[in-house]
């Protein structure tokens, strides 16, 4: 292994970028890390995608001793191998972790956007990705990949800018959400929303975070990225008491099983470093994305200009991006005879499962890459 | 892949493939026959297969290969939506043996089936002395075979015109030779041409 070549960027963009609302929106910065070289070519760009709470901040250590959060899928002698590959991770315009979003000033008043961030769209974003491989001079990407809604951006990269991929990864990903889904992003939505801090998404002013909504809004999210099994498997019914101590009721609201003490845990570290408005947004990008709405519901319309191979991962126990939603990708990829390979890996993690260790999973994008190597070398 | 490498049932099957068609190989298995198949015959090909480790043997080798279960039929595929589609060796590994072969006639224009042959003499020798065949074409012992509807090419000709199957052609083997005469009782390889009726 060699070490991995690292750099960050802030990428300024003066053009206001057209969004799907029909509103423009700009100028804006965007936080870019890349791993990696560039061959001479610019012939192997990999454009990472990120999901809800992620950021450009893809693998490796950064300056605050932060490890990447794929870092297990990226890096030199990983599955997406950066002695080889030029890796581009974006954070996406509205998030929270350096690109501007809703807790950026607006130029225009000096005081953070707040509610007046306009609403994101999963084409917005592919768009704004599009002029950072332009900054690159990367015409056309070897692969952009993502899971859940990074695998929408795949997804939607391929469709809206058919010659400029080659392949499209798309894991744990589905080509819209389900109402269950919807319904699951309107109570986090809620939960932030009545929160008396939010302040009708102003509370920037009011120097106060909605910390509460928040935190019910990650916890809801992290029951839903988990399986019953891995649930059941992790923390069964554990009373939280010191070692050794005797498992008994205290018959009280505390925490009293462990999986509470998790959920608490993981809302508290969320709602610390998150924001209130990028969760608002991206989870309505997630609600919002639909490609085949145009083309009469018909996904397979929408795929027929689609020139990338596809390769379509999901996971067995994944009940919020459950793997009958991953075939409706690949049969409408069938339909128009694309190339596509499909994997169902059996893991019992639920949909957290494309961020994990399984080594099934990462064989095969190991797998696919090294194929890849061979067509740009 | 080396010529003498080629199996005999590979060759007999391209035979009847139309270059620069499309070809659905069902329980394609590492993709051996995919990857003959697509040079020897320019063919567009697709792969399906339920295993881990074959799934991944087929990425490696650029195939298209989709994960699935065959037991659960062919939902992902239109009507007629394949010049040909291929069940190589696979049909006494399945429980639903009718079904899967009405999904293979809907998806495929063309169709080939093929099968070890229970009623090779052989086999039958065995039986009679009180075993279940170990052989070439059934390399499994009873308790560990992945064979669960073993057939005869009589039993599988009957099934065929019960459920509406045309039969177009049909070539049987022993050893890689062509048996032409005494099928039922000298091939241990059946491989068939069908569709729709």
């Amino acid at each position: 292994m060699s070490s991995m070549q690292t750099k960050l960027y802030s990428l300024e963009f003066t053009k206001a970028l057209p969004l799907k609302s029909g509103a423009h929106f700009g100028p804006y910065t965007l936080k870019v890390e890349t791993y990696g070289t560039l061959n001479a070519k610019k012939s192997n760009a990999v454009l990472i995608c990120h999901a809800l709470n992620a950021s450009h901040h893809v693998a490796g250590v950064n300056d605050n001793g932060q490890t990447g959060w794929w870092d297990n899928m990226v890096g030199p002698g990983k599955p997406v191998d950066t002695n080889h590959f030029f890796v581009i991770g974006i954070n996406n315009l509205g998030s929270c972790f350096g690109s501007t979003g809703p807790m950026s000033p607006d130029p225009a008043t000096g005081i953070p956007y707040g509610a007046s961030f306009p609403i994101l769209t999963v084409e917005d974003w592919v768009l704004s990705q599009s002029y950072v491989a332009d900054y690159f001079g990367v015409q056309k990407f070897a692969a952009v990949m993502g899971g859940s809604l990074g695998g929408m951006q795949a997804i939607a990269w391929g469709m809206m800018f058919p010659e400029r991929v080659g392949h499209c990864i798309v894991i744990a990903s589905s080509a819209n959400l389900s109402a269950q889904n919807i319904a699951f992003n309107e109570i986090a939505r809620n939960a932030i929303m009545s929160d008396p801090d939010f302040h009708q998404g102003n509370f920037y002013a009011h120097a106060v975070v909605p910390k509460s909504g928040l935190r019910v809004a990650r916890m809801i999210g992290h029951i839903t990225y988990l399986s019953n099994d891995d649930m059941a498997e992790k923390f069964g019914r554990v009373l939280r008491r010191p070692t050794g101590a005797k498992q008994d009721y205290q018959f009280s609201f505390d925490t009293e099983f462990e999986v509470e003490s998790y959920l608490r845990y993981q809302g508290d570290k969320f709602a610390d470093y998150f924001d209130a408005n990028t969760y608002l947004l991206i989870t309505r990008a997630l609600d919002y994305f639909d490609p085949a709405m145009d083309y009469e519901n018909d996904l397979s319309k929408a795929f027929v200009n689609v020139q990338a191979n596809f390769l379509v991962i999901s996971f067995s126990t994944d009940w919020r991006f459950a793997p009958q939603r991953s075939r409706e990708i690949v049969k409408a990829l069938l339909d128009n005879k694309h190339r596509v390979a499909y994997a169902e890996i059996d893991a019992p993690h639920g949909h957290d499962a494309f961020l994990l260790d399984d080594a099934r999973y990462h064989a095969l994008i190991q797998s696919y890459f090294v194929k890849m190597q061979g067509e740009f070398n | 892949m080396s010529f003498e490498a080629i199996r005999a049932d590979f060759s007999a099957i391209a035979n009847w493939v139309k270059p620069n068609s499309t070809l659905l190989d069902l329980g394609c298995g590492d993709g051996v026959f995919l990857e003959y198949i697509r040079h020897a015959k320019q063919v567009k090909t697709y792969g399906v297969e339920i295993s881990d480790e074959q799934v991944l043997a087929c990425v490696a080798k650029d195939l298209d290969v989709i994960q699935q279960d065959l037991e659960g039929g062919l939902a992902l595929f239109e009507d007629q939506s394949f010049d040909t589609v291929v069940l190589s060796q696979t049909l006494q590994t399945i429980h639903q043996t009718e079904a899967i072969l009405r999904e293979v006639v809907r998806v495929g224009k063309e169709c080939v089936v093929s099968f070890p042959n229970f009623a090779h003499w052989s086999h039958r020798v065995a039986v009679f002395m009180g075993h279940m065949p170990v052989s070439k074409s059934l390399p499994y012992d009873w308790y560990n075979t992945p064979n669960v509807r073993v057939l005869t090419i009589k039993d599988f000709e009957s099934l065929a015109s019960k459920i509406g199957i045309r039969i177009l052609d049909r070539v049987v083997l022993h050893d890689s030779q062509e048996v032409k005469w005494g099928a039922n009782l000298f091939g241990s390889l059946a491989i068939y041409r069908v569709g729709r009726t």
